[in-house]
C-alpha cells in the first residue's frame, strides 16, 4: 500500500510524483528498530521493576508491561520495514527531493537556489549504525527537508555537494 | 544621519522609575490587603520596603542599561552595543534591513519618546535591533533613513484611512465572547484576593433567584457576552484608532495606528510576496474582510502581537478590502478576487462532513456514556444539544467545502480554504521556494492530496487543501515551471 507509487491519482491528467531515486541505507532498518526498542523498553522496564518490587500490585503492573511489550514487538518488526519502503531521497542539479512519513506521506521539493543551510546530524544510535541525517533548510519557516538514514560518508558527500551548489547562487534566497 | 556613536535617550530612567512604581503598586496593594488580616503594621512593614527595593533596582538597572548601550548608523551597517558584564554587539547590514517599526506606549508618549525595532527578517532575534527609547524625531529620522531606497521608483499616496463605522465589526469576532468569559473569571479572581468570591457568588444567586436556573444562566451568559462586546470595542479602539495605510515614495507600505500605544509599521515593498484576505465567520456574515500582507522579514512568533503586525487593513467592508488588496500588490484587481478558483473533488466534502460529525460525536460521547450509566437526564441533554450541534456542524462543513478552491492568476497562485476563518491567499509565484505534498491514508483512498507552497514570507507555507491528486500536482507544476517537472511520472497511473 505504501510501495513505489506517488499520490494516487483521480484526475484525468494522470500526472503524479514519481518516487525519489535513492532508497535510504539498508542499515536504517536496524537504526529505526533500535530507536523503537529503546522507546518501548523504557516503560516496560519501569513497570517490570515496580511489579517485582511491589507484590500486591504485581498483576496491575505486569499486565500493562506485557501489553506494551507486545505492541512494541509488532512495531519493531513492522514499522522499520514500512519506513524503509517509504523513505527515499534524491538530489539533482536543481532540487532536493524526498519522500518521508507513514500514515501521512510527505513529498518535499526544495530548489538548490533557495537553500540557506545544510547540516548533517548524527545521534548516538545513528553513529553506531554508521548513518547520518542531512537537514536542508530554506528561507521558509516550514520548508526544511530532512534526509534520514544515509550512509555517513554518503551524507557528507551530499552535504558538500549541496553546500557548493548553494554558494554558487547570489542573494539571500528569499 | 551622522555616523557617530549615539546614546539612547536619558529620559528612559524616569520612565523606568514610573513604570516600576506602577508595578510595585499593582503587586503591592493586593499583597498589603492580604497581609492586613494579620496586622496593618506587618503589611506596611513588608510591602513598603519591598516596593522601594523594586523601584530602586528597576531604575538602577535601566540606568546601567542606558549607560552601557550605544548605537551607530554607519554608511553600511547599523551597530548596537549593549551589556555591562557580558558585552553584546549586534550589527545589521543596512541593505538587508526590511522593516522599521516604531511604537510608543502611553508612558513613552508622555515623555515624547518611542522605541524602534529594526528588522532584517533573518535569524529571528539575531536579525533584529531594538533601540529604545529615543526621541520621536530620532525614531522618525531612523525610519526614513533606513528604509530610504531612493532608487525604487513610484509615487506615494494614502491607500486607506480609518472609518470609525468599522467598529461595528469588532464585536463580531471571536475575541468578544472570549473577553467576556475571561472578564467573569478575572472578577472572581480579584474578589478572591479580597476573600469575597463566596459573597459575590451568593449575591449574584440572590439577585437572580427569581428567574430560575435556566433564566439565571441565560442572564449571566448575556451579561458576559455584553461585557465581551464592550471589551472588544475597547480593544479595537486601542489597536486601530488613527489607522492609516500609506505608500511612501521610497517603496514602503506604512501602517500607523493606536489610541494609547501608537504604532508605526513599515514594510518594504520588495519584501511583499502576496496578500491574504481573511474573513472570519462573523465578519463574513456582515460582509467584512481583513487584509494581511504576506511579506518576508515580518515580526515572528517569538515576538508579540504578530497577527497585528501583518494586518494592513482591519475588518472593513468587502469592497474596500478587495481594493486595498489590489493596491498593495499594485494590480488593477485583487488576484484573490480575479482568479478563477477551481473547486475541489466531492471527496473533500465527505472529509469535512465526517470531521464535523465526528467532532459533535466526541462532544456528545461523555454525555451519552454518563447518561447510560447514571441518569436519563443526560441522555435528554445529549439529544437536545445534538439537534442544535449537528445542523450547525453540517452547515460549517458544507461551507468549508464551498470555500475550497485554487487557481493561478497571472503572477499569483491563489488558494482559499476555511469556514470559521476563511482565508484567500494570493502568493507571488516567484516567492514560492519549494513544495510539500502531503497525503494521509484517508486522503490516499479518496485520491486527494494537500499541496503546500513554501515561502520565506508570512507563515512559511500556504496550503491547497484536499485537492485531487493529479490537479494538485498540475497546478504546482504550472505555478513554478520546471521545479517539479523532473520528478513527475507523466504516464497513466496504475494505482
Amino acid at each position: 500500500m505504501t510501495g513505489g507509487a506517488g499520490p494516487a491519482t483521480a484526475s484525468a491528467s494522470g500526472v503524479r510524483l514519481r518516487p525519489p531515486r535513492h532508497p535510504v541505507d539498508r542499515r536504517a532498518v536496524g537504526w529505526w528498530a533500535t530507536n523503537l526498542v529503546l522507546l518501548f523498553a523504557a516503560p516496560v522496564v519501569v513497570l517490570v521493576v515496580l511489579g517485582v518490587l511491589i507484590a500486591p500490585a504485581r498483576l496491575w503492573l505486569l499486565a500493562p508491561a506485557a501489553v506494551i511489550a507486545a505492541a512494541g514487538l509488532v512495531a519493531v518488526v513492522a514499522l522499520p520495514r514500512w519506513w524503509f519502503r517509504v523513505h527515499r531521497w534524491e538530489v539533482t542539479d536543481i532540487a532536493v527531493y524526498t519522500r518521508t512519513g507513514w500514515f501521512w506521506q510527505e513529498w518535499r521539493v526544495a530548489p538548490l537556489s533557495r537553500i540557506q543551510t545544510v547540516d548533517t546530524r548524527r545521534g548516538p544510535v545513528e553513529q553506531r549504525f554508521g548513518l547520518a541525517t542531512v537537514v536542508v533548510t530554506t528561507a521558509s519557516a516550514k520548508g526544511a527537508v530532512t534526509m534520514p538514514g544515509l550512509d555517513h560518508a554518503r551524507a557528507e558527500e551530499v552535504a558538500e555537494q549541496l553546500t557548493e551548489a548553494t554558494q554558487a547562487v547570489p542573494g539571500d534566497a528569499t | 544621519m551622522s555616523p557617530d556613536w549615539r546614546r539612547l535617550d536619558r529620559r528612559a530612567v524616569p520612565v523606568a522609575a514610573i513604570f516600576m512604581l506602577g508595578v510595585a503598586v499593582v503587586a503591592g496593594v493586593p499583597t498589603a490587603v492580604g497581609l492586613a488580616d494579620i496586622s496593618v503594621a506587618v503589611a506596611l512593614g513588608w510591602v513598603l520596603p519591598g516596593a522601594v527595593v523594586i523601584v530602586v533596582a528597576g531604575t538602577l538597572a535601566e540606568w546601567l542599561r542606558l549607560r552601557f548601550s550605544r548605537y551607530r548608523i554607519g554608511p553600511d551597517r547599523v551597530e548596537l552595543h549593549t551589556g555591562m558584564l557580558i558585552r553584546n554587539r549586534r550589527s545589521l547590514q543596512r541593505d538587508r534591513i526590511r522593516t522599521v517599526d516604531v511604537t510608543a506606549n502611553p508612558l513613552l508618549r508622555v515623555f515624547g519618546l518611542v522605541s524602534v525595532r529594526i528588522g532584517t527578517g533573518e535569524h529571528a532575534e539575531k536579525g533584529t535591533v531594538r533601540l529604545g527609547p529615543v526621541t520621536r524625531a530620532t525614531g522618525d529620522e531612523l525610519r526614513r533613513t533606513l528604509l530610504d531606497r531612493s532608487a525604487a521608483a513610484g509615487a506615494g499616496g494614502t491607500l486607506a484611512v480609518l472609518d470609525p463605522a468599522w467598529i461595528r465589526y469588532a464585536p463580531l469576532s471571536f475575541v468578544a465572547p472570549l473577553l467576556g468569559f475571561s472578564a467573569v473569571g478575572g472578577l472572581l479572581n480579584v474578589a478572591d484576593w479580597f476573600g469575597l468570591s463566596g459573597g459575590l457568588v451568593e449575591w449574584t444567586i440572590d439577585r437572580l433567584s427569581g428567574l430560575g436556573v435556566l433564566g439565571g444562566i441565560a442572564v449571566l451568559v448575556v451579561a458576559a457576552l455584553v461585557t465581551g462586546a464592550i471589551g472588544a470595542l475597547g480593544l479595537w479602539a486601542e489597536r486601530w484608532w488613527g489607522y492609516r495605510l500609506e505608500r511612501e515614495p521610497g517603496g514602503t507600505l506604512r501602517v500607523r495606528r493606536g489610541l494609547l500605544t501608537t504604532r508605526s509599521i513599515s514594510v518594504e515593498e520588495q519584501r511583499v510576496r502576496g496578500v491574504e484576505v481573511v474573513e472570519p465567520l462573523g465578519n463574513r456574515l456582515a460582509g467584512a474582510a481583513r487584509v494581511d500582507v504576506v511579506a518576508t522579514g515580518m515580526a515572528t512568533g517569538v515576538e508579540q502581537d504578530k497577527a497585528q503586525h501583518s494586518t494592513l487593513l482591519p475588518p472593513a467592508p468587502g469592497a474596500l478590502a478587495r481594493r486595498v488588496a489590489a493596491d498593495v500588490v499594485r494590480e488593477p484587481v485583487a488576484p484573490t478576487e480575479a482568479a478563477h478558483l477551481s473547486p475541489h473533488p466531492v471527496a473533500a466534502r465527505g472529509r469535512r462532513l465526517s470531521w464535523a460529525l465526528g467532532g459533535v460525536l466526541a462532544g456528545e460521547l461523555p454525555l451519552i456514556v454518563l447518561g447510560l450509566l447514571v441518569t436519563d437526564v443526560l441522555l435528554h441533554l445529549a439529544w437536545i444539544t445534538a439537534t442544535v450541534a449537528v445542523p450547525v456542524a453540517v452547515a460549517l462543513a458544507l461551507d468549508a467545502y464551498r470555500s475550497l478552491g485554487h487557481g493561478i492568476h497571472g503572477e499569483y497562485l491563489v488558494a482559499r480554504s476555511g469556514s470559521v476563518r476563511r482565508s484567500t491567499v494570493a502568493l507571488q509565484r516567484r516567492g514560492i521556494i519549494g513544495w510539500t505534498v502531503r497525503q494521509s491514508l484517508f486522503q490516499r483512498r479518496a485520491g486527494l492530496i494537500t499541496v503546500r507552497a513554501t515561502t520565506a514570507a508570512g507563515s512559511g507555507a500556504y496550503a491547497i487543501r484536499d485537492v485531487a491528486a493529479g490537479a494538485g500536482i498540475d497546478v504546482a507544476d504550472a505555478a513554478v515551471p520546471g521545479l517539479l517537472t523532473p520528478f513527475l511520472d507523466q504516464g497513466r497511473t496504475t494505482g
